[in-house]
């Protein structure tokens, strides 16, 4: 691990010296409210932090949560496509549930996956006095002041709509050019820090870099989309597409140079300090003053009061053939870039995508995994996405080497979702403890409720692992293959089963875990990914399916039932192809 | 005289496929170059070129209206006159069209929606620069990517145009409602290619099907006899 959290996002060495950076995020209030720019500004913010780290953004996944697969969840689709696909960030995978506890309060959760040189992670925090603070990217206006407090943090209730104006707009081809730019300023070894300018705006953005020296900003220096913007509005203002940067004197120059070939504006708005003080200047006069450290590591705490809320039990049904839950997501899918990049291995469909760690053959698997749907224990929902998540990386082929985990919860002032978030956390850290695996990011989301009703648990957890050799991706099971499954129950033996399937996946022809529609319908997603059928008797229970020619089955070195056969255009009563 | 022929990749702000098509082109035997917009000539020496996919100056207008314009469309529009070859991929073929440089306009797709699958084309045209490698009535599978993809001509001009026999690549499964299923057309000449699918993304068979290899090797063939040519 080459960074864990406290930072824009976490980073992992994957040898030869290469390195990855991901993290996932949530933008949910903004996309209830607004569902095509809230989600297009997800991703747009997810982007930017791991391009803080010093990577090149390469997969972006998302977790969706809505009541239906209606207006609302289309418009959230269209808006992810309308900023991955035009940022040049291929879209490979995610997850999507429609379940009515989540209609008044959807969930977009947003994580993005980048590649970085593993002796080059950038950081965000200044560490030398002297140095120049430039802000560079878009001009800042009075769009979004307030998002991070006046959405993010409150009940959304029937006033909610006229929140509008809080939800920022994105422009993705800022974006663009905003990624193009900040790559070529830390390849060039440009620039000492980074930082993106997101929730709360410059205030967050600088009080981070300031928190080991201090900073003072001129803020009538920064280039607005419109005039007369009050100090506390520049100061808070979450107009998108900006970034911050600490830059030597001598390397200004170049810096600018930079900015103008991707003709980004960029702007000297203040310098590094030795006084701790976070200090905001207007025409030369102190706007504000602050102790950095008294908005990071020392602000104020408060200790949220927990109560256990009596045994719920889950509230999930047997799944029909016809639920959207269960039904094929191509055509969500199909509406996002899947290959630009040239790295797509394995496409989005089955468990996790692959991409190619170019020019060597070693690739990356990444999966994106919540709870079950209608879990409302916490602590298991917890472990279940991260063994989830785990498992589909396993299942590409991928041993798992980092998690993140976006925390999707309610009002936090209400004990007993204060119990339920206590729980959740241990439930992650206890399944990622039995995998081995560290959480290197991650990002909450509270205040899910609408007239004091909260969402169900909802961690999301992201999962990035490295395949040793992309030409033995389990692609699909083939005619006449022999089919297995494996069972595990608890902790130690789920996570015993993700390392095992990601041992013996270069053996099998596909692997695929058995999801929230039980076995029949991973049997059945298992053959319309491959393109055959199969005959099967059906176990009746299975945490995995695999598949691989039979006289590989002794390999795999462990007894297993086989429970059938692939061939022939059918598999349990569905027609495949 | 060089063994790989130099070929250039015009970059827009908003390109996003110019890596990828520098990536196959030099997998297929050229020396890629990416050249910028704003610069009035094509690099030193270049004998091919590629527009390639993406979003050129954010496309918030009809895609390519703007690229249009760009200092290094008048540099590409000479390279044309001169017989050398063009070939534009989804963007490229969008800003072709609005250069004037290929006939027809790139729609909305008829579902409103984007589009990422592989699709199949038909080779209509083997005797183009662009598609020498390919085989007449040859199927090729290659993947599209865009939300304006439907190409269209009016009925008279369509009609010209298939007399003209510019109609190069045909969709066998239709991703976008193109009249006629055009996928891809040429210029009289045939000197430059327009089409929607990407041929840089179906070169790496470890990444899917790699008919584009077809499209794109002829070009490198063509830069290179090109280049032969003023050697």
């Amino acid at each position: 691990m080459l960074q864990g959290p406290g930072e824009n996002a976490g980073v992992i060495d994957l040898g030869d010296g290469e390195a990855v950076a991901f993290k996932v995020e949530s933008h949910n209030h903004p996309s209830a409210v607004e569902p095509f720019q809230g989600a297009a500004t997800g991703v747009g913010g997810i982007l930017r932090d791991v391009i803080a780290m010093g990577a090149r953004p390469v997969a972006l996944l998302d977790g969706l949560y809505f009541g239906d697969p209606g207006h609302m969840f289309r418009r959230a689709v269209a808006g992810i496509g309308a900023y991955g696909n035009s940022v040049g960030v291929p879209t490979v995978g995610g997850e999507t549930r429609f379940d009515p506890a989540y209609r008044e309060n959807v969930l977009v959760n947003a994580m993005c996956v980048g590649l970085l040189p593993a002796e080059r992670v950038t950081r965000a925090k200044a560490r030398t006095a002297g140095h120049t603070i430039v802000l560079y990217g878009a001009t800042t206006g009075r769009d979004g002041i307030g998002g991070a407090s006046v959405l993010a943090s409150q009940e959304l209730d029937d006033e909610s709509s006229e929140k509008r104006p809080s939800v920022q707009i994105g422009d993705p081809f800022t974006g663009k050019k905003l990624i193009e730019a900040s790559l070529e300023l830390v390849e060039r070894g440009l620039v000492e820090s980074l930082q993106d300018c997101g929730a709360a705006g410059l205030a967050s953005s600088l009080s981070e870099m300031a928190s080991e020296m201090g900073i003072d900003v001129h803020l009538d220096r920064v280039p607005l989309r419109e005039p007369d913007l009050e100090p506390w509005e520049i100061m808070i203002s979450e107009s998108q597409e900006r970034m911050v940067a600490v830059v030597r004197a001598d390397m200004l120059e170049a810096v600018e140079a930079v900015c103008a070939h991707w003709e980004l504006p960029c702007t000297r708005i203040g310098e590094v300090t030795d006084t701790g003080e976070l200090r905001a200047f207007h025409d030369g006069e102190v706007a504000g003053s602050i102790p950095a450290r008294l908005l990071t590591d020392e602000c104020p705490r408060y200790e949220v009061e927990r109560e256990p809320r009596a045994a719920e039990p889950h509230a999930w049904s047997e799944p029909t053939r016809d639920d959207p839950n269960v039904e094929s997501k191509e055509w969500i899918f199909r509406q996002y870039d899947q290959l630009v990049g040239s790295r797509t291995v394995r496409r989005p469909g089955l468990d996790a995508a692959v991409l190619r760690l170019r020019p060597s053959l070693r690739g990356l698997a990444v999966s994106l995994q919540g709870p079950r749907l209608g879990e409302r224990d916490p602590y298991r929902a917890g472990a279940q996405a991260v063994l989830g998540a785990a498992l589909n990386v396993a299942c590409a082929g991928g041993e798992p080497l980092g998690l993140t985990d976006c925390l999707n919860f309610g009002n936090p002032e209400k004990p007993e979702i204060g119990w339920e978030l206590e729980r959740a956390i241990e439930g992650i850290a206890e399944a990622a403890e039995a995998l081995g695996v560290p959480v290197v990011s991650g990002n909450v989301s509270l205040y899910n409720e609408t007239e004091g009703r909260a969402i169900p648990p909802t961690p999301v957890v992201g999962c990035v692992g490295l395949v040793p050799d992309v030409r033995y991706v389990p692609r699909g099971w083939r005619e006449g293959d022999a089919i297995v499954a494996a069972n595990a129950e608890g902790l130690a033996a789920e996570a015993a089963l993700v390392r095992f399937v990601a041992r013996v996946a270069p053996l099998l022809s596909l692997a695929h875990d058995v999801g929230d529609g039980g076995v029949e319908a991973a049997l059945v997603e298992a053959a319309r990914w491959s393109g055959v059928g199969a005959e099967v008797d059906v176990p009746q229970r299975a945490r995995v399916v695999l598949a691989c020619p039979p006289e590989r089955v002794g390999r795999l070195g462990a007894q297993f039932e086989q429970i059938g056969e692939v061939g022939g255009t059918t598999v349990l009563g569905e027609i495949i192809g | 005289m060089t063994e790989r022929p130099r070929i250039a990749v015009v970059v827009f702000p908003g390109s996003n496929d110019d890596r990828d098509a520098a990536w196959a082109l030099h997998a297929l035997g050229a020396e890629p170059v990416l050249a910028w917009h704003g610069d009035e000539e094509l690099p030193e020496r270049v004998a091919g070129v590629v527009l390639p996919g993406g979003f050129s100056y954010g496309d918030y207008l009809r895609c390519g209206a703007i690229a249009r314009f760009a200092p290094a469309l008048d540099a590409v529009r000479r390279f044309a006159a001169d017989g050398g070859p063009v070939l534009g991929i989804c963007n490229g073929f969008q800003i072709l069209c609005e250069a004037g440089l290929l006939p027809g306009v790139l729609r909305p797709n008829r579902s409103l929606e984007f589009v990422c699958r592989d699709v199949r084309v038909r080779v209509e045209r083997a005797d183009t620069l662009l598609t020498a490698r390919c085989t007449h009535g040859q199927n090729l599978t290659i993947p599209v990517k865009h939300g304006e993809g439907c190409w269209y001509a009016p009925d008279e001009l369509y009609a010209e145009l298939a007399g003209l026999d510019q109609i190069v690549l045909r969709y066998e499964d239709n991703p976008n409602g193109s009249v006629h299923d055009v996928a891809g057309v040429c210029n009289r000449e045939g000197n430059v290619l327009g089409l929607m699918p990407h041929p840089e993304h179906a070169v790496d068979p470890l990444l899917g099907p790699a008919d584009g290899a077809f499209i794109l090797a002829s070009l490198v063939d063509a830069a290179r006899d090109r280049e032969r040519a003023f050697v």
